[in-house]
């Protein structure tokens, strides 16, 4: 298992397409902790752009990754390695360097220009998108032989977090805003990754105080300890279901 | 008739007299009653004559959690200064103070140190004096109810209150009927309701005061011709909680002021004719609320900065002016370099409305979609007030 990690990691190094990407991260937060002299506003800054790069770059990547290798992958089947421990290993490696590459590349900038509370939940909170958004990508490639079909729901995925999902949820308020509908909206925002790794970070910064009551209402219910627990708990379980999912599919999936 | 010469009374444990009250008694218009340090519990002592009344060495004055401590009554030219005063009663009837000033003239109130007591500072029917220089502190842990303000002026006319530090009070200074007064370089913190509480009081001004973190920095309601000038409000900030609250006012003047990590800067409810200019609005939640029940208010020459939200309202009825601004979110273009933006900025977004409507709605602050929903209102507004636009907004900030 060790060996196949070490292939595919050398394997993506060779492409530079990770180091474009660490690199990138690395002068976007340095470029936006410069523009802002106010730390905190830079961290909100950083965090729309995050919060939206983060999930494309890793859903694509991953899916584009997994399609290419994918004579490789047909090679490692056929040797007597068993299916889980291949899918597992390419799986770690993609997302290992993905990872390292957010962490060098944004958490390098954030620890020297914020180095608190809010920027290491920064830098969690990103990782963590990574690992989620790299196993939905693992699931989606899986599921699909066909390229163009992975890559348009890598994207269909990437959309429907990012701007789809709330977009339904507004709908949802405006249609039934006649109704006690504060608590079902904040269960259902916490649902997508996005929004609920969005929310951690604001009512962890003063933002939330000085949102009045709609912003003492979420902080209410998703400030505590216990509510930190929550989003980070529902976090890791995006991580593990389409892991698991994807290994289940592999593991029966006819090459 | 005036007294030919006065005389000094000291009191103290180990002088003639030992206490105020019978100081009091013997003294005649004009003297001096210079108190020295100790403990005096001496429920409380009456002052009808035109004395000054000097604390030495930190003199204390208990209340012993029952009394009114001082009382000055039907009086001219009385002088307070240098003592401390603590544990006042604490009543729900009567309104309990540590001084309290009735129906008199020309006196001054000073150098005072005021703790735990209901009210601290208590006038009523009084006109032409000074409460300056007093440090006043209410009890820890009181709620609205059991708590009274800090400087409580009732009915009175050609005051002045500088310089006091206030805090723990149920407000800090509050004005009902007070007419023609000023109130420069206080600082109100951590009062339960409001900093500075004005009801029913014309002509007033109030300058260079601090108001930090309490219920509201200060409430002007009911009253006309308040001028207020350089003040500075910061960090109030909580569910129902303002910078600065204007309800049914006319007339004021808001200028020099600044606004700071409040929840809301200055909100608005049917208030006419007021200018606020070159004040500068920094990091607030909604800088400026103002309501539809506004009109023929003047917004021009302020700075904003960083705020969540530069203005919200509540409704499309817009009869007030926005002119000349600086707002740091305008992204517009100078073609003509004349330091006047070319195109008209909207400073209120489709979503301070989606909340004015729905308050949940702000699990979306800072997301994509709200940022594509602002941009496309801001080509076609439907939403917004289409009235509400700064037409000449300014390239660099107000200098000030």
């Amino acid at each position: 298992m060790n060996k196949i990690v070490k292939y595919v990691t050398i394997d993506i190094l060779k492409s530079k397409v990770v180091l474009t990407y660490l690199l990138f991260l690395f002068l976007t937060c340095f470029g936006i902790f410069n523009l802002d002299n106010n730390t905190t506003k830079g961290i909100l800054s950083l965090l729309n752009i995050i919060l939206f790069i983060v999930p494309l770059v890793s859903l694509i990547y991953s899916t584009i990754y997994i399609f290419n290798s994918g004579e490789f992958i047909e090679l490692l089947v056929a040797q007597p390695i068993s299916r889980k421990k291949l899918i597992t290993s390419i799986y770690a490696a993609v997302s290992l360097s993905l990872v390292t590459a957010f962490i060098v590349g944004a958490g390098i900038p954030v620890l020297i220009y914020s180095p608190d509370k809010i920027g290491l939940l920064f830098i969690i909170t990103g990782a963590l998108l990574t690992l989620i958004f790299t196993s939905l990508a693992f699931f989606g490639s899986v599921i699909t032989r066909d390229k163009a079909k992975g890559i348009g729901m890598a994207i269909f995925i990437w959309l429907f977090f990012s701007i789809l999902y709330d977009g339904i949820l507004l709908l949802i308020m405006f249609q039934f805003s006649d109704y006690p509908i504060e608590k079902l909206i904040i269960v259902l925002s916490s649902f997508n990754p996005v929004d609920i790794s969005r929310i951690l970070i604001l009512i962890h910064t003063d933002y939330s105080a000085l949102m009045g009551y709609s912003g003492a209402l979420f902080k209410e219910f998703l400030g505590s300890q216990k509510g930190s627990v929550v989003i980070f708990a529902i976090l890791i379980v995006w991580i593990i279901v389409p892991t698991i999912a994807a290994i289940r599919k592999f593991i029966r999936k006819d090459f | 008739m005036l007294p030919l010469h006065a005389e000094v009374i000291n009191v103290s444990g180990r002088d003639k007299i030992t206490t105020i009250k019978n100081a009091v008694d013997i003294a005649k218009d004009g003297d001096t009653i210079v108190v020295n340090g100790g403990i005096y519990k001496e429920k409380n002592i009456v002052i009808k004559k035109k004395i000054t009344l000097l604390g030495k060495n930190n003199p204390v004055l208990d209340g012993e959690g029952t009394y009114e401590i001082l009382t000055i009554k039907d009086v001219a030219g009385v002088v307070v200064s240098g003592l401390t005063f603590q544990y006042s009663g604490f009543s729900s009837l009567k309104d309990l103070a540590a001084i309290k000033v009735i129906d008199s003239r020309q006196f001054l109130i000073t150098k005072n140190t005021i703790l735990n007591t209901h009210f601290a500072i208590y006038i009523a029917g009084c006109d032409n004096f000074s409460i300056t220089y007093n440090q006043i502190r209410g009890v820890p842990g009181n709620d609205e109810q059991t708590t009274g303000n800090g400087i409580h002026l009732w009915k009175n006319s050609y005051a002045k209150i500088a310089n006091n530090n206030i805090t723990g009070h149920r407000d800090g200074i509050y004005f009902e009927f007070v007419q023609h007064s000023t109130i420069t370089d206080n600082y109100c913190k951590s009062n339960i309701r409001y900093g500075l509480h004005f009801m029913f009081s014309n002509n007033d001004e109030y300058i260079n005061n601090t108001f930090e973190k309490n219920g509201a920095g200060v409430a002007v309601m009911f009253s006309n011709n308040i001028h207020m000038f350089k003040n500075h409000f910061l960090f109030n900030q909580g569910e129902s909680t303002y910078g600065l609250l204007l309800k049914e006012i006319n007339d004021g003047i808001i200028r020099d002021n600044v606004f700071e990590q409040n929840t809301i800067g200055i909100y608005l409810e049917g208030t006419n004719r007021i200018d606020v200019t070159n004040n500068k609005f920094l990091r607030n939640g909604y800088a400026i609320r103002i309501q539809a029940s506004c009109n023929n208010n003047n917004v021009n020459n302020n700075n904003f900065f960083e705020n969540t939200f530069d203005v919200a309202t509540n409704g499309s009825l817009v009869l007030n002016n926005f002119n000349g601004n600086f707002w740091d979110k305008y992204d517009g273009y100078d073609l003509k370099r004349d330091g006047v933006g070319d195109v008209p900025y909207r400073p209120i977004s489709l979503f301070s409305m989606v909340i004015e409507n729905i308050p949940v709605a702000s699990v979306f602050l800072r997301s994509f979609i709200v940022f594509l929903l602002d941009q496309s209102e801001k080509i076609i507004p439907s939403i917004t007030p289409e009235n509400l636009v700064d037409n000449t907004p300014l390239i660099k900030p107000v200098k000030m």
